[in-house]
Protein backbone atom coordinates (compact mmCIF):
# COMPACT_ATOMS: atom_id res chain seq x y z
CA UNK A 1 0.00 0.00 0.00
CA UNK A 2 1.91 3.13 1.28
CA UNK A 3 4.36 0.99 2.13
CA UNK A 4 7.28 3.95 1.44
CA UNK A 5 5.55 6.27 2.97
CA UNK A 6 5.97 5.15 6.09
CA UNK A 7 8.57 6.88 8.15
CA UNK A 8 9.64 4.43 10.64
CA UNK A 9 11.08 2.04 8.47
CA UNK A 10 13.51 4.89 6.58
CA UNK A 11 14.79 5.74 10.41
CA UNK A 12 15.45 2.03 11.08
CA UNK A 13 17.57 1.59 7.96
CA UNK A 14 18.91 5.13 8.46
CA UNK A 15 20.38 4.19 11.98
CA UNK A 16 21.59 0.74 10.84
CA UNK A 17 23.15 1.59 7.73
CA UNK A 18 25.16 5.05 9.91
CA UNK A 19 25.82 2.59 13.01
CA UNK A 20 27.21 -0.38 10.90
CA UNK A 21 29.30 1.83 8.53
CA UNK A 22 31.26 3.00 11.99
CA UNK A 23 33.81 0.15 11.69
CA UNK A 24 34.60 1.32 8.29
CA UNK A 25 35.32 4.68 9.14
CA UNK A 26 37.79 3.55 12.11
CA UNK A 27 38.92 0.64 10.16
CA UNK A 28 39.30 -0.94 13.68
CA UNK A 29 39.14 -4.90 13.59
CA UNK A 30 37.91 -5.25 17.19
CA UNK A 31 34.59 -2.79 16.43
CA UNK A 32 34.14 -4.80 13.27
CA UNK A 33 33.77 -8.32 15.01
CA UNK A 34 31.95 -6.67 17.45
CA UNK A 35 29.20 -5.39 14.67
CA UNK A 36 29.67 -8.39 12.74
CA UNK A 37 28.21 -10.02 15.74
CA UNK A 38 25.06 -8.02 16.19
CA UNK A 39 24.47 -7.50 12.51
CA UNK A 40 24.55 -11.36 12.44
CA UNK A 41 21.72 -11.78 15.02
CA UNK A 42 19.27 -8.95 13.23
CA UNK A 43 19.56 -10.78 10.25
CA UNK A 44 18.73 -14.34 11.71
CA UNK A 45 16.05 -12.55 14.28
CA UNK A 46 14.12 -10.88 11.33
CA UNK A 47 14.29 -13.69 9.49
CA UNK A 48 12.59 -15.96 12.94
CA UNK A 49 10.16 -12.73 13.30
CA UNK A 50 8.53 -14.11 9.84
CA UNK A 51 7.42 -17.51 11.30
CA UNK A 52 7.93 -16.72 14.80
CA UNK A 53 6.06 -13.28 14.95
CA UNK A 54 4.06 -12.46 11.87
CA UNK A 55 2.32 -16.37 11.18
CA UNK A 56 2.55 -17.13 14.88
CA UNK A 57 4.88 -20.32 14.95
CA UNK A 58 7.54 -21.06 17.32
CA UNK A 59 10.93 -22.27 15.12
CA UNK A 60 12.84 -23.73 17.91
CA UNK A 61 15.53 -24.82 15.38
CA UNK A 62 15.65 -22.27 13.18
CA UNK A 63 19.54 -22.44 13.45
CA UNK A 64 19.29 -25.45 11.04
CA UNK A 65 19.05 -23.29 8.18
CA UNK A 66 21.83 -21.21 9.54
CA UNK A 67 24.19 -24.33 9.77
CA UNK A 68 22.83 -26.15 6.29
CA UNK A 69 23.55 -22.76 4.44
CA UNK A 70 27.28 -22.41 6.19
CA UNK A 71 27.85 -26.31 5.04
CA UNK A 72 26.37 -25.77 1.28
CA UNK A 73 28.38 -22.80 0.71
CA UNK A 74 31.92 -24.26 2.26
CA UNK A 75 31.34 -27.36 0.55
CA UNK A 76 30.78 -25.51 -3.14
CA UNK A 77 33.91 -23.27 -2.32
CA UNK A 78 36.11 -25.74 -1.14
CA UNK A 79 35.14 -28.88 -3.41
CA UNK A 80 33.05 -27.36 -6.41
CA UNK A 81 35.59 -24.38 -6.60
CA UNK A 82 32.54 -21.85 -6.72
CA UNK A 83 33.30 -18.18 -5.66
CA UNK A 84 31.83 -16.92 -2.60
CA UNK A 85 28.63 -15.15 -4.53
CA UNK A 86 27.52 -18.38 -5.79
CA UNK A 87 28.36 -20.47 -2.31
CA UNK A 88 25.99 -17.45 -1.07
CA UNK A 89 23.47 -18.25 -3.73
CA UNK A 90 23.40 -21.92 -3.01
CA UNK A 91 23.53 -21.42 0.86
CA UNK A 92 20.23 -19.36 0.54
CA UNK A 93 18.65 -21.75 -1.72
CA UNK A 94 19.30 -24.99 -0.08
CA UNK A 95 17.82 -23.77 3.01
CA UNK A 96 14.83 -22.44 1.29
CA UNK A 97 14.82 -25.94 -0.45
CA UNK A 98 14.90 -27.69 3.18
CA UNK A 99 12.01 -24.96 4.76
CA UNK A 100 10.09 -25.73 1.25
CA UNK A 101 10.06 -29.23 1.87
CA UNK A 102 9.69 -29.44 5.73
CA UNK A 103 6.97 -26.76 5.55
CA UNK A 104 4.88 -29.41 2.84
CA UNK A 105 5.38 -32.37 5.90
CA UNK A 106 5.72 -30.42 9.24
CA UNK A 107 3.50 -27.31 8.80
CA UNK A 108 0.26 -29.21 9.45
CA UNK A 109 1.49 -29.33 12.71
CA UNK A 110 0.38 -26.63 15.31
CA UNK A 111 1.38 -24.93 18.26
CA UNK A 112 3.69 -27.08 20.62
CA UNK A 113 3.81 -29.81 18.09
CA UNK A 114 5.05 -27.72 15.45
CA UNK A 115 7.90 -26.41 17.71
CA UNK A 116 9.10 -29.96 19.10
CA UNK A 117 9.06 -30.77 15.45
CA UNK A 118 11.77 -28.23 14.11
CA UNK A 119 13.98 -29.22 17.10
CA UNK A 120 13.71 -32.69 15.79
CA UNK A 121 14.65 -31.59 12.34
CA UNK A 122 17.48 -29.98 13.41
CA UNK A 123 18.85 -32.92 15.56
CA UNK A 124 18.47 -35.37 12.81
CA UNK A 125 20.17 -32.81 10.52
CA UNK A 126 22.86 -32.57 12.73
CA UNK A 127 23.17 -36.17 13.25
CA UNK A 128 23.04 -36.79 9.38
CA UNK A 129 25.61 -34.44 8.52
CA UNK A 130 27.84 -36.10 11.23
CA UNK A 131 27.79 -39.04 9.08
CA UNK A 132 27.82 -37.95 5.74
CA UNK A 133 31.16 -38.21 4.36
CA UNK A 134 31.19 -35.86 1.53
CA UNK A 135 30.56 -32.53 4.20
CA UNK A 136 33.85 -34.29 6.31
CA UNK A 137 31.64 -36.27 9.04
CA UNK A 138 32.07 -35.19 12.37
CA UNK A 139 35.41 -33.30 11.04
CA UNK A 140 33.63 -31.29 9.11
CA UNK A 141 34.67 -28.79 6.25
CA UNK A 142 37.89 -26.52 6.45
CA UNK A 143 38.37 -24.10 3.70
CA UNK A 144 41.92 -24.33 2.31
CA UNK A 145 44.01 -20.54 2.88
CA UNK A 146 44.32 -20.01 -0.72
CA UNK A 147 40.40 -19.44 -1.32
CA UNK A 148 40.97 -15.78 -0.14
CA UNK A 149 43.35 -14.88 -1.74
CA UNK A 150 40.46 -14.61 -4.41
CA UNK A 151 39.26 -11.74 -2.31
CA UNK A 152 42.57 -10.08 -1.56
CA UNK A 153 44.10 -12.04 1.18
CA UNK A 154 42.53 -13.27 4.43
CA UNK A 155 41.98 -9.38 5.53
CA UNK A 156 40.33 -8.06 2.70
CA UNK A 157 37.94 -11.30 2.72
CA UNK A 158 37.03 -10.73 6.62
CA UNK A 159 36.37 -7.05 5.45
CA UNK A 160 34.45 -8.11 1.78
CA UNK A 161 31.89 -10.75 4.66
CA UNK A 162 31.60 -7.49 6.95
CA UNK A 163 30.10 -5.36 3.47
CA UNK A 164 28.01 -8.48 2.49
CA UNK A 165 26.79 -8.58 5.99
CA UNK A 166 25.54 -5.47 6.03
CA UNK A 167 23.98 -5.72 2.55
CA UNK A 168 22.02 -9.02 3.89
CA UNK A 169 20.75 -6.72 7.11
CA UNK A 170 19.30 -3.79 5.06
CA UNK A 171 17.91 -6.87 2.76
CA UNK A 172 16.45 -8.78 5.67
CA UNK A 173 15.02 -5.22 7.35
CA UNK A 174 13.30 -4.31 3.69
CA UNK A 175 11.90 -8.22 3.66
CA UNK A 176 10.51 -8.27 6.84
CA UNK A 177 9.04 -4.88 6.73
CA UNK A 178 7.23 -5.53 2.99
CA UNK A 179 6.23 -8.93 3.98
CA UNK A 180 4.57 -7.36 7.08
CA UNK A 181 3.17 -4.22 5.49
CA UNK A 182 1.98 -6.66 2.47
CA UNK A 183 -1.81 -8.70 1.42
CA UNK A 184 0.56 -11.55 2.00
CA UNK A 185 1.86 -10.69 5.16
CA UNK A 186 -2.21 -9.61 6.62
CA UNK A 187 -2.64 -13.41 5.50
CA UNK A 188 -0.07 -14.28 7.71
CA UNK A 189 -1.17 -12.02 11.00
CA UNK A 190 -4.86 -13.74 10.07
CA UNK A 191 -3.49 -17.22 10.42
CA UNK A 192 -1.45 -15.97 13.98
CA UNK A 193 -4.60 -14.96 15.56
CA UNK A 194 -6.90 -17.48 14.56
CA UNK A 195 -5.80 -19.96 12.01
CA UNK A 196 -9.81 -22.13 11.22
CA UNK A 197 -10.86 -18.54 11.04
CA UNK A 198 -8.43 -17.37 8.35
CA UNK A 199 -9.20 -20.57 6.38
CA UNK A 200 -13.32 -19.48 6.54
CA UNK A 201 -11.85 -15.93 5.27
CA UNK A 202 -9.93 -17.51 2.28
CA UNK A 203 -6.16 -17.52 3.13
CA UNK A 204 -4.90 -20.46 2.03
CA UNK A 205 -2.98 -21.40 4.56
CA UNK A 206 -0.92 -24.23 3.67
CA UNK A 207 0.63 -22.04 0.97
CA UNK A 208 0.81 -18.86 3.10
CA UNK A 209 2.71 -20.91 5.86
CA UNK A 210 5.21 -22.45 3.53
CA UNK A 211 5.78 -19.34 1.93
CA UNK A 212 6.38 -17.80 5.17
CA UNK A 213 8.96 -20.65 6.62
CA UNK A 214 10.98 -20.41 2.85
CA UNK A 215 11.21 -16.28 3.53
CA UNK A 216 12.49 -16.92 7.25
CA UNK A 217 14.85 -19.48 5.96
CA UNK A 218 16.74 -18.13 2.92
CA UNK A 219 18.79 -15.18 4.85
CA UNK A 220 19.90 -17.20 7.46
CA UNK A 221 20.91 -20.10 4.87
CA UNK A 222 23.23 -17.20 3.39
CA UNK A 223 24.57 -15.43 6.62
CA UNK A 224 25.60 -18.62 7.76
CA UNK A 225 27.48 -19.18 4.53
CA UNK A 226 28.90 -15.55 5.30
CA UNK A 227 29.72 -16.42 8.89
CA UNK A 228 31.66 -20.01 8.04
CA UNK A 229 33.57 -18.43 5.01
CA UNK A 230 34.70 -15.86 7.89
CA UNK A 231 35.35 -18.43 10.48
CA UNK A 232 37.14 -21.23 7.76
CA UNK A 233 35.90 -24.42 8.83
CA UNK A 234 32.49 -25.23 9.68
CA UNK A 235 31.72 -29.10 12.26
CA UNK A 236 28.44 -30.70 13.14
CA UNK A 237 28.57 -29.95 16.54
CA UNK A 238 29.23 -26.37 16.27
CA UNK A 239 26.54 -25.35 13.12
CA UNK A 240 23.52 -26.75 15.02
CA UNK A 241 23.52 -25.28 18.14
CA UNK A 242 20.47 -25.64 19.65
CA UNK A 243 21.09 -23.21 22.47
CA UNK A 244 21.49 -20.74 19.57
CA UNK A 245 17.92 -21.37 18.10
CA UNK A 246 16.62 -20.35 21.84
CA UNK A 247 18.92 -17.00 21.91
CA UNK A 248 17.48 -16.23 18.38
CA UNK A 249 14.00 -16.51 20.37
CA UNK A 250 14.73 -14.34 22.94
CA UNK A 251 16.17 -11.54 21.01
CA UNK A 252 12.44 -11.82 19.04
CA UNK A 253 10.62 -11.80 22.24
CA UNK A 254 12.67 -9.69 24.04
CA UNK A 255 12.32 -6.43 21.26
CA UNK A 256 9.27 -7.60 20.26
CA UNK A 257 7.39 -10.33 17.93
CA UNK A 258 5.67 -9.33 14.74
CA UNK A 259 6.63 -5.97 14.66
CA UNK A 260 9.82 -5.10 12.39
CA UNK A 261 11.58 -3.28 14.80
CA UNK A 262 11.36 -5.27 17.61
CA UNK A 263 13.68 -8.18 16.10
CA UNK A 264 16.05 -5.75 15.67
CA UNK A 265 16.30 -4.16 18.95
CA UNK A 266 16.33 -7.28 20.72
CA UNK A 267 19.32 -8.15 18.65
CA UNK A 268 21.24 -5.24 19.31
CA UNK A 269 19.99 -5.71 23.18
CA UNK A 270 20.25 -9.06 23.71
CA UNK A 271 24.14 -8.96 21.96
CA UNK A 272 25.31 -6.40 24.15
CA UNK A 273 24.37 -8.19 27.41
CA UNK A 274 25.98 -11.04 25.93
CA UNK A 275 29.17 -9.29 25.75
CA UNK A 276 28.35 -7.43 29.34
CA UNK A 277 27.82 -11.34 30.87
CA UNK A 278 30.82 -13.07 28.92
CA UNK A 279 32.85 -10.66 30.45
CA UNK A 280 32.02 -10.56 34.31
CA UNK A 281 33.63 -12.99 36.09
CA UNK A 282 30.13 -13.62 37.89
CA UNK A 283 28.11 -14.38 34.72
CA UNK A 284 30.61 -15.47 32.66
CA UNK A 285 29.63 -19.32 32.85
CA UNK A 286 25.88 -19.03 33.44
CA UNK A 287 25.31 -16.58 30.83
CA UNK A 288 22.86 -18.90 28.99
CA UNK A 289 20.91 -19.32 32.08
CA UNK A 290 20.49 -15.50 32.37
CA UNK A 291 19.11 -15.77 28.56
CA UNK A 292 16.68 -19.21 29.08
CA UNK A 293 15.65 -16.84 32.66
CA UNK A 294 15.52 -13.77 30.61
CA UNK A 295 12.64 -15.28 28.18
CA UNK A 296 10.80 -16.47 31.20
CA UNK A 297 10.13 -13.19 32.53
CA UNK A 298 9.26 -11.66 29.38
CA UNK A 299 6.53 -14.35 28.68
CA UNK A 300 5.40 -13.35 31.95
CA UNK A 301 5.42 -10.18 32.46
CA UNK A 302 5.89 -8.45 28.65
CA UNK A 303 4.84 -10.93 26.04
CA UNK A 304 4.36 -8.52 23.87
CA UNK A 305 8.18 -7.29 24.09
CA UNK A 306 9.72 -3.89 24.43
CA UNK A 307 8.42 -2.35 20.73
CA UNK A 308 4.87 -4.05 21.57
CA UNK A 309 4.42 -2.81 25.31
CA UNK A 310 5.39 0.53 23.58
CA UNK A 311 2.82 0.60 21.48
CA UNK A 312 0.28 -0.71 23.46
CA UNK A 313 1.11 1.89 26.05
CA UNK A 314 1.07 4.70 23.44
CA UNK A 315 -1.59 4.03 20.57
CA UNK A 316 -0.20 6.89 18.51
CA UNK A 317 3.06 5.02 17.99
CA UNK A 318 1.35 2.22 16.08
CA UNK A 319 1.67 3.96 12.73
CA UNK A 320 4.97 5.05 13.59
CA UNK A 321 6.77 2.01 15.00
CA UNK A 322 6.36 -0.66 12.06
CA UNK B 1 -30.54 -22.52 -7.34
CA UNK B 2 -27.31 -20.67 -5.52
CA UNK B 3 -26.98 -23.89 -3.26
CA UNK B 4 -28.02 -27.72 -3.90
CA UNK B 5 -27.42 -29.96 -0.83
CA UNK B 6 -28.20 -33.31 -1.62
CA UNK B 7 -28.58 -36.64 0.81
CA UNK B 8 -26.10 -35.14 3.07
CA UNK B 9 -24.56 -37.58 5.98
CA UNK B 10 -22.13 -37.11 8.47
CA UNK B 11 -21.39 -39.41 11.53
CA UNK B 12 -18.38 -38.74 14.53
CA UNK B 13 -18.02 -41.98 16.04
CA UNK B 14 -20.95 -43.06 17.28
CA UNK B 15 -22.94 -40.19 16.37
CA UNK B 16 -25.09 -39.73 13.40
CA UNK B 17 -25.15 -35.76 13.26
CA UNK B 18 -26.25 -35.24 10.21
CA UNK B 19 -28.65 -37.78 7.88
CA UNK B 20 -29.67 -37.40 4.62
CA UNK B 21 -30.33 -33.63 4.69
CA UNK B 22 -31.24 -32.33 1.10
CA UNK B 23 -32.63 -28.76 0.06
CA UNK B 24 -32.30 -26.53 -2.62
CA UNK B 25 -31.97 -22.77 -1.78
CA UNK B 26 -33.10 -19.93 -4.87
CA UNK B 27 -30.25 -16.67 -5.11
CA UNK B 28 -32.26 -14.10 -3.01
CA UNK B 29 -34.05 -16.13 -0.57
CA UNK B 30 -33.11 -16.02 3.51
CA UNK B 31 -33.26 -19.62 4.65
CA UNK B 32 -33.80 -20.32 8.29
CA UNK B 33 -32.31 -22.99 10.09
CA UNK B 34 -33.81 -24.15 13.62
CA UNK B 35 -33.75 -27.19 15.90
CA UNK B 36 -32.61 -28.06 19.30
CA UNK B 37 -29.16 -27.78 20.30
CA UNK B 38 -27.15 -30.23 19.24
CA UNK B 39 -29.56 -31.03 16.62
CA UNK B 40 -26.27 -30.58 13.64
CA UNK B 41 -27.23 -27.24 12.77
CA UNK B 42 -23.68 -26.09 12.73
CA UNK B 43 -22.53 -29.43 11.64
CA UNK B 44 -24.30 -28.65 8.38
CA UNK B 45 -22.89 -24.83 7.94
CA UNK B 46 -18.88 -26.56 9.07
CA UNK B 47 -19.94 -29.48 5.77
CA UNK B 48 -21.38 -26.87 3.16
CA UNK B 49 -18.07 -24.06 3.56
CA UNK B 50 -16.14 -27.50 3.59
CA UNK B 51 -14.55 -27.41 7.29
CA UNK B 52 -15.72 -31.42 7.29
CA UNK B 53 -16.34 -33.60 4.47
CA UNK B 54 -19.94 -35.12 4.38
CA UNK B 55 -19.77 -38.91 4.76
CA UNK B 56 -22.16 -38.86 2.00
CA UNK B 57 -24.17 -37.32 -0.19
CA UNK B 58 -23.63 -33.68 -3.25
CA UNK B 59 -23.12 -29.92 -2.28
CA UNK B 60 -23.59 -27.76 -5.33
CA UNK B 61 -22.95 -24.14 -5.01
CA UNK B 62 -23.99 -21.91 -8.14
CA UNK B 63 -23.68 -24.77 -10.38
CA UNK B 64 -20.43 -26.36 -9.41
CA UNK B 65 -19.76 -29.57 -7.45
CA UNK B 66 -17.96 -28.25 -4.15
CA UNK B 67 -18.55 -31.37 -1.81
CA UNK B 68 -15.10 -31.42 0.26
CA UNK B 69 -13.34 -28.55 -0.84
CA UNK B 70 -11.54 -26.76 1.51
CA UNK B 71 -12.92 -23.31 3.34
CA UNK B 72 -10.41 -21.15 1.65
CA UNK B 73 -11.22 -21.76 -1.64
CA UNK B 74 -15.07 -21.91 -1.44
CA UNK B 75 -14.30 -18.01 0.37
CA UNK B 76 -12.88 -17.15 -3.11
CA UNK B 77 -15.86 -18.69 -5.04
CA UNK B 78 -18.23 -16.33 -3.07
CA UNK B 79 -19.36 -18.32 0.03
CA UNK B 80 -19.16 -16.50 3.26
CA UNK B 81 -19.36 -17.18 7.28
CA UNK B 82 -19.72 -15.90 10.15
CA UNK B 83 -19.58 -17.73 13.44
CA UNK B 84 -21.37 -18.55 16.33
CA UNK B 85 -18.74 -18.17 19.05
CA UNK B 86 -17.21 -15.20 17.45
CA UNK B 87 -13.87 -15.01 16.08
CA UNK B 88 -11.98 -11.91 16.22
CA UNK B 89 -8.13 -11.48 15.54
CA UNK B 90 -7.40 -9.94 18.47
CA UNK B 91 -4.31 -8.63 17.45
CA UNK B 92 -5.36 -6.88 14.82
CA UNK B 93 -7.56 -3.50 14.45
CA UNK B 94 -10.91 -3.79 13.75
CA UNK B 95 -10.25 -2.27 10.16
CA UNK B 96 -7.51 -5.34 9.08
CA UNK B 97 -9.93 -7.84 10.64
CA UNK B 98 -12.55 -6.35 7.93
CA UNK B 99 -9.63 -6.25 5.25
CA UNK B 100 -8.72 -10.02 5.61
CA UNK B 101 -12.26 -10.42 4.43
CA UNK B 102 -11.87 -8.40 1.36
CA UNK B 103 -8.24 -9.22 0.29
CA UNK B 104 -9.09 -13.27 0.74
CA UNK B 105 -12.92 -13.32 -0.55
CA UNK B 106 -13.86 -13.58 -4.17
CA UNK B 107 -12.61 -10.39 -5.28
CA UNK B 108 -9.40 -10.92 -4.52
CA UNK B 109 -8.99 -7.45 -3.96
CA UNK B 110 -5.75 -5.97 -3.27
CA UNK B 111 -4.62 -3.66 0.29
CA UNK B 112 -5.76 -0.37 -1.16
CA UNK B 113 -9.29 -1.67 -2.75
CA UNK B 114 -9.58 -3.89 0.67
CA UNK B 115 -9.46 -0.49 3.01
CA UNK B 116 -11.82 0.94 0.92
CA UNK B 117 -14.23 -1.67 1.27
CA UNK B 118 -13.76 -2.52 4.85
CA UNK B 119 -14.37 1.16 5.81
CA UNK B 120 -18.05 0.86 3.72
CA UNK B 121 -18.63 -2.16 5.59
CA UNK B 122 -17.72 -0.92 8.81
CA UNK B 123 -20.19 2.71 8.11
CA UNK B 124 -23.03 0.39 6.80
CA UNK B 125 -22.82 -2.18 9.90
CA UNK B 126 -22.17 0.88 12.63
CA UNK B 127 -18.73 -0.21 13.18
CA UNK B 128 -16.52 2.70 11.51
CA UNK B 129 -15.85 4.48 14.42
CA UNK B 130 -14.13 1.66 16.20
CA UNK B 131 -12.04 1.07 12.72
CA UNK B 132 -8.56 1.95 14.13
CA UNK B 133 -9.05 0.07 17.91
CA UNK B 134 -7.89 -3.06 18.38
CA UNK B 135 -10.35 -6.04 18.30
CA UNK B 136 -10.34 -7.65 21.24
CA UNK B 137 -11.41 -4.38 22.62
CA UNK B 138 -14.78 -4.66 21.23
CA UNK B 139 -17.62 -5.83 23.37
CA UNK B 140 -19.48 -8.83 22.30
CA UNK B 141 -22.35 -7.09 20.28
CA UNK B 142 -19.66 -5.43 18.78
CA UNK B 143 -17.66 -8.49 17.83
CA UNK B 144 -20.91 -9.90 16.30
CA UNK B 145 -21.41 -6.69 14.14
CA UNK B 146 -17.66 -7.56 12.91
CA UNK B 147 -18.03 -11.27 12.35
CA UNK B 148 -20.77 -10.42 9.93
CA UNK B 149 -18.38 -7.26 8.54
CA UNK B 150 -16.10 -9.13 7.84
CA UNK B 151 -18.19 -12.31 6.01
CA UNK B 152 -19.74 -9.08 4.06
CA UNK B 153 -16.21 -7.51 2.85
CA UNK B 154 -15.47 -10.76 0.86
CA UNK B 155 -18.20 -9.77 -1.30
CA UNK B 156 -20.61 -12.79 -1.03
CA UNK B 157 -22.92 -14.79 -3.30
CA UNK B 158 -24.18 -16.56 0.11
CA UNK B 159 -23.59 -15.85 4.00
CA UNK B 160 -23.87 -18.34 6.03
CA UNK B 161 -24.93 -16.81 9.60
CA UNK B 162 -24.84 -18.59 12.92
CA UNK B 163 -26.61 -17.51 15.62
CA UNK B 164 -25.76 -13.94 14.96
CA UNK B 165 -28.15 -12.79 17.16
CA UNK B 166 -27.46 -14.55 20.20
CA UNK B 167 -26.58 -12.91 23.45
CA UNK B 168 -27.63 -9.58 22.57
CA UNK B 169 -30.24 -7.65 24.04
CA UNK B 170 -33.44 -6.63 22.52
CA UNK B 171 -32.30 -3.29 21.09
CA UNK B 172 -29.35 -5.04 19.50
CA UNK B 173 -31.46 -7.18 18.03
CA UNK B 174 -33.76 -5.25 16.47
CA UNK B 175 -30.61 -3.30 14.69
CA UNK B 176 -28.99 -6.75 13.82
CA UNK B 177 -32.57 -7.63 11.98
CA UNK B 178 -32.65 -4.74 10.48
CA UNK B 179 -28.85 -4.77 9.01
CA UNK B 180 -30.28 -8.72 8.10
CA UNK B 181 -33.01 -7.17 5.74
CA UNK B 182 -30.64 -4.51 4.28
CA UNK B 183 -27.78 -7.65 3.31
CA UNK B 184 -30.73 -9.39 1.86
CA UNK B 185 -31.65 -6.52 -0.38
CA UNK B 186 -28.04 -6.24 -1.51
CA UNK B 187 -28.60 -9.11 -3.43
CA UNK B 188 -26.95 -11.66 -1.12
CA UNK B 189 -28.75 -15.24 -0.28
CA UNK B 190 -28.52 -16.26 3.23
CA UNK B 191 -29.20 -18.97 5.34
CA UNK B 192 -29.46 -18.31 9.25
CA UNK B 193 -29.12 -20.46 12.17
CA UNK B 194 -31.30 -18.97 14.87
CA UNK B 195 -32.63 -19.25 18.28
CA UNK B 196 -34.40 -16.53 18.94
CA UNK B 197 -38.07 -17.28 17.27
CA UNK B 198 -39.34 -14.25 16.62
CA UNK B 199 -36.68 -12.37 14.50
CA UNK B 200 -36.08 -15.55 12.25
CA UNK B 201 -39.61 -15.82 11.75
CA UNK B 202 -39.84 -12.33 10.50
CA UNK B 203 -37.26 -12.69 8.50
CA UNK B 204 -37.18 -16.16 6.72
CA UNK B 205 -38.31 -17.08 3.35
CA UNK B 206 -38.20 -20.44 4.27
CA UNK B 207 -37.13 -22.47 7.17
CA UNK B 208 -35.86 -26.05 7.91
CA UNK B 209 -36.13 -27.43 11.19
CA UNK B 210 -33.05 -30.31 12.37
CA UNK B 211 -33.61 -32.88 14.97
CA UNK B 212 -30.79 -35.37 15.95
CA UNK B 213 -29.31 -34.25 12.58
CA UNK B 214 -33.11 -35.26 10.44
CA UNK B 215 -34.80 -32.76 8.77
CA UNK B 216 -38.36 -32.98 10.29
CA UNK B 217 -39.91 -30.34 8.62
CA UNK B 218 -39.36 -27.39 6.02
CA UNK B 219 -41.62 -24.80 4.73
CA UNK B 220 -42.77 -21.18 5.00
CA UNK B 221 -42.80 -19.82 8.86
CA UNK B 222 -46.56 -19.63 9.22
CA UNK B 223 -46.09 -23.62 8.27
CA UNK B 224 -43.78 -24.33 10.24
CA UNK B 225 -45.49 -23.01 13.49
CA UNK B 226 -48.20 -25.31 12.96
CA UNK B 227 -46.27 -28.33 12.60
CA UNK B 228 -46.80 -30.92 15.16
CA UNK B 229 -43.38 -32.60 14.81
CA UNK B 230 -41.97 -29.01 15.22
CA UNK B 231 -43.92 -28.21 17.90
CA UNK B 232 -43.02 -31.42 19.69
CA UNK B 233 -39.72 -31.30 19.27
CA UNK B 234 -38.43 -27.84 19.53
CA UNK B 235 -41.11 -24.73 19.98
CA UNK B 236 -42.90 -27.40 22.81
CA UNK B 237 -46.32 -25.07 23.57
CA UNK B 238 -48.90 -24.77 20.55
CA UNK B 239 -49.64 -21.47 21.96
CA UNK B 240 -46.21 -20.61 21.99
CA UNK B 241 -46.14 -21.00 18.45
CA UNK B 242 -49.29 -19.07 18.13
CA UNK B 243 -47.81 -16.28 20.12
CA UNK B 244 -45.16 -16.47 17.95
CA UNK B 245 -46.81 -15.95 15.08
CA UNK B 246 -48.46 -12.60 16.42
CA UNK B 247 -44.90 -11.42 17.33
CA UNK B 248 -44.32 -11.97 14.05
CA UNK B 249 -47.09 -9.44 12.40
CA UNK B 250 -46.79 -7.25 14.92
CA UNK B 251 -42.91 -7.14 14.62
Amino acid sequence: MNAWRSPGIWLILLVVLVSSSWPLLTQKAATREVVFTVLLSVVLASSLNIILGYTGYVSFGHIVFFGLGGYIGLYTMSSLGASLYIALAAGGLSAALLAFLLGKAILRLRGAYFALATIGVNEAMRAFINNFQPFGGPIGISLNFNVYKAYGGAAQALWLTYYLLIALSIVSILLSYLVKSSKFGLGLMAIREDEDAAEVMGVITPNAKTWAYVLSAILPGMVGVLFYFKNGNIEPGDAFRLHFSVELLVMVMLGGYGTVLGPILGAVGYQRLRGFLLTSPLFKNIQLSVAGALLLLIILFIPAGAVGWLRNRFSPLRRLLP
Amino acid sequence: MILQVEAVSKRFGGLQALTRVTFDLPEGQILGLIGPNGAGKTTLFNVINGVYPPDEGRVTFRGKDITGRKPYFLARQGLARSHQIVRPLNELSVRENVMVGSCFGRENQNLTIAARTADEVLEYIHLANRANQLASSLNIAEKKRLELARALASRPYLLLMDEVLAGLNPAEIATMVETIQRIREQGITIIMIEHVMHAVMKVSDRIIVLDYGQQIAEGTPEEITRNEKVIEAYLGDPKLADWLMKGNRQG
